[in-house]
């Protein structure tokens, strides 16, 4: 497949990706649909709509059934991709995707857009920063917060080829593609991108190449950080977190609240294990108004703010 | 299912009547035993469930994820006692097993849940889950022009619920002609009368309003159900939308159109009288 185009110099939108890997998996499997809801555009779906109109099935702006017709389309034999912001998708049709989709255990793949603050001005009510809290409770989901275009792929083609009901939360934020010496995904695999003992950053999606950032200027202090990608949230990647914790300090760093997110998640193993400091980085709730940079920098969402909750954290340790 | 001979419909219609009268017998003692349930609902639905399993549904109970199978959705999940009951009697899982309805580590939970039990297509329980799942199979047939059809019995109280009328929209709009709701129009919704709480009427309209195609019949006329259920859809280019006029409680003098047994259960005397009813 052609690499999806830069959004700036070096850095990408992961919808492309997205969009891009659907389009390649539908040519091969006739079983996969679409599922939006008035979507289309904010999907990057336009291309799939003009290959396989009768593959994409538009319900109208109406999350409760958009979620629920996917539950439907996956018993009629279907593997449909139910795609729409991640605010709506989850929060407006939070008792579908318990009851149909996770309870029910079907094979779903709910694709949550634009997650995050991604929508900067236009508010809280379409900041997506609640939704890892509300789906990591619900068992039988599968949850993954890609980092870059090829994770974004790759988590794609992931939940296709698994018989289950996946989350997969997308940025439209440009982020740069990651560098690494032996790319492999798999699903509740998390993959270490910086070597360290000193500390350990765990993150994912957008906040990925910040934590790289943040242990590169740390390094120059003498400070070996590990960063490691916690892609997958559920199922979580219990072994790596407990040698995250061997460090003696951890920082969880997430385009999320910081409650009940992947900070609480990772704290839940650390606490019943291992415990050593934490912090965890993230939204503190429903943030001012501001662009989605604006509130990254304003709440410390950047390798400086990163790397100095690493240097505070660290000199906490016992 | 072709309907052809007159003396074979008698037949068929005379085989849903001991149905529908096994149903209501045999969930009244699961709710008894229990001390748990939802009576009145089961009886308002036993007919409708009768006449779909008896006389309309293609299903073989031993291949309950056969693609080609006719789908039935049971929105109101609350009315297990004649949901369990009619799947029992179908042959998805032995009669016996109805006495461990709502035990500790039964399949037979309080409401359905499919990967327990064969037969049961989604998990429900919250209302007004069941017509949405419901569209997106008849979705799935219309794709791949398949010849299932997918039926969904939803309560009336329950149509107050705005998913429904969300799932009534894309329904209309894509003409799902392999779709056929069931609402089970007894009345009474918990606490009071319908038509005392959200007033549904006119219920009718309001289907067509939205494309749907509409027949009002007698929910407790075995005849009635089994022609306009078991018509043929092809042609029909719109959803249908069977409006069934039952009354809670029916078949039982004391439960008939009683709102207090939407979830009340029988003491022994009441147990015994009502067995004595249901002849």
């Amino acid at each position: 497949m052609s690499a999806p185009a830069p959004t700036k110099t070096g850095f990408f939108d992961c919808r492309d990706s997205f969009a891009a890997t659907i389009e390649a998996l539908a040519e091969a499997d006739p079983r996969i649909v679409t599922v939006v809801s008035d979507s289309v555009g904010s999907s990057k779906l336009a291309g799939f709509r003009k290959k396989f109109p009768e593959r994409m099935v538009n319900v109208g702006i109406a999350e409760q059934t958009l979620v629920a017709v996917g539950a439907g389309l996956a018993n009629g034999g279907k593997v449909p991709f139910v795609s729409a912001a991640s605010c709506f998708i989850t929060g407006r049709a939070l008792e579908q995707v318990k009851a149909d989709i996770a309870y029910s255990n079907v094979n779903v793949k709910l694709i949550g857009q634009s997650s995050g603050v991604a929508y900067g001005e236009l508010g809280p009510t379409h900041h997506s920063i609640e939704d890892l809290a509300w789906l990591r409770v619900l068992n039988n989901l599968t949850i993954i917060v890609p980092a870059d275009p090829w994770q974004t792929e790759q988590a794609i083609r992931a939940a296709a080829a698994l018989d289950g009901p996946v989350f997969v939360r997308v940025s439209r934020m440009p982020v740069p593609a990651l560098k690494r010496a032996d790319p492999l995904f798999k699903i509740g695999e998390s993959e270490t991108l910086v070597d360290g003992d000193d500390a350990a950053i765990i993150a994912n999606g957008t906040m990925v190449h910040r934590a790289i950032s943040a242990a590169e200027n740390l390094a120059s202090e003498g400070i070996k950080v590990r960063v490691v990608n916690m892609a997958t949230v559920n199922p979580l990647d219990e072994t790596a977190i407990l040698a995250a914790a061997r460090t003696g300090a951890i920082v969880t760093v997430e385009e999320h609240s910081v409650r009940g997110g992947l900070g609480g998640a990772v704290a839940e193993i650390v606490t019943a294990h291992d415990p050593v400091p934490m912090r965890i980085m993230g939204f503190p709730g429903f943030v001012p108004t501001g662009s989605a940079e604006w509130l990254m920098e304003h709440f410390g969402l950047t390798a400086a703010g990163i790397a100095e909750a690493v240097r505070q954290t660290i000199a906490r340790k016992r | 299912m072709p309907l052809t001979a007159p003396s074979r419909r008698n037949d068929r219609v005379a085989t849903i009547a001991e149905k529908a009268l096994w149903i209501r017998r045999r969930s009244f003692q699961m709710v008894y035993e229990a001390q748990q349930g939802h009576p009145g609902g089961d009886f308002s639905a036993a007919d409708v469930l009768a006449t779909l399993y008896f006389g309309v549904l293609r299903y073989d109970p031993t291949r309950p994820n056969d693609p080609a199978r006719d789908r039935f959705v049971m929105s109101k999940g609350h009315c297990t006692g004649a949901f369990y009951s009619v799947l029992a009697a179908a042959g998805y899982f032995p009669e016996s097993e109805l006495k461990t309805y709502m035990q500790p580590l039964s399949r037979l939970n309080g409401h359905p849940n499919r990967n327990y039990l064969p037969g049961v297509e989604t998990n429900t329980g919250p209302l007004g889950h069941g017509l949405p799942v419901a569209v997106g199979i008849a979705i799935a047939g219309q794709i791949d022009n398949a010849d299932f059809r997918t039926f969904v019995l939803t309560g009336d109280g329950e149509l107050q619920e705005g998913s429904n009328w969300e799932a009534a929209l894309t329904a209309g709009h894509r003409r799902l002609e392999n779709l056929t709701l069931i609402v089970d129009r007894n009345r009474l919704q918990q606490g009071a009368r319908t038509e005392e709480t959200a007033s549904l009427d006119p219920l009718d309209d309001k289907w067509r309003a939205f494309g749907w195609h509409v027949e009002v019949v007698d929910g407790h006329d075995h005849a009635q159900l089994l022609d306009v259920l078991g018509r043929s859809p092809r042609g029909r280019s719109k959803p249908l939308c069977v409006i069934a006029n039952t009354f809670k409680g029916k078949g039982v003098s004391f439960m008939h159109d009683n709102v207090s047994w939407h979830h009340g259960v029988p003491n022994k005397e009441q147990y015994e009288q009502a067995m004595a009813e249901l002849v």
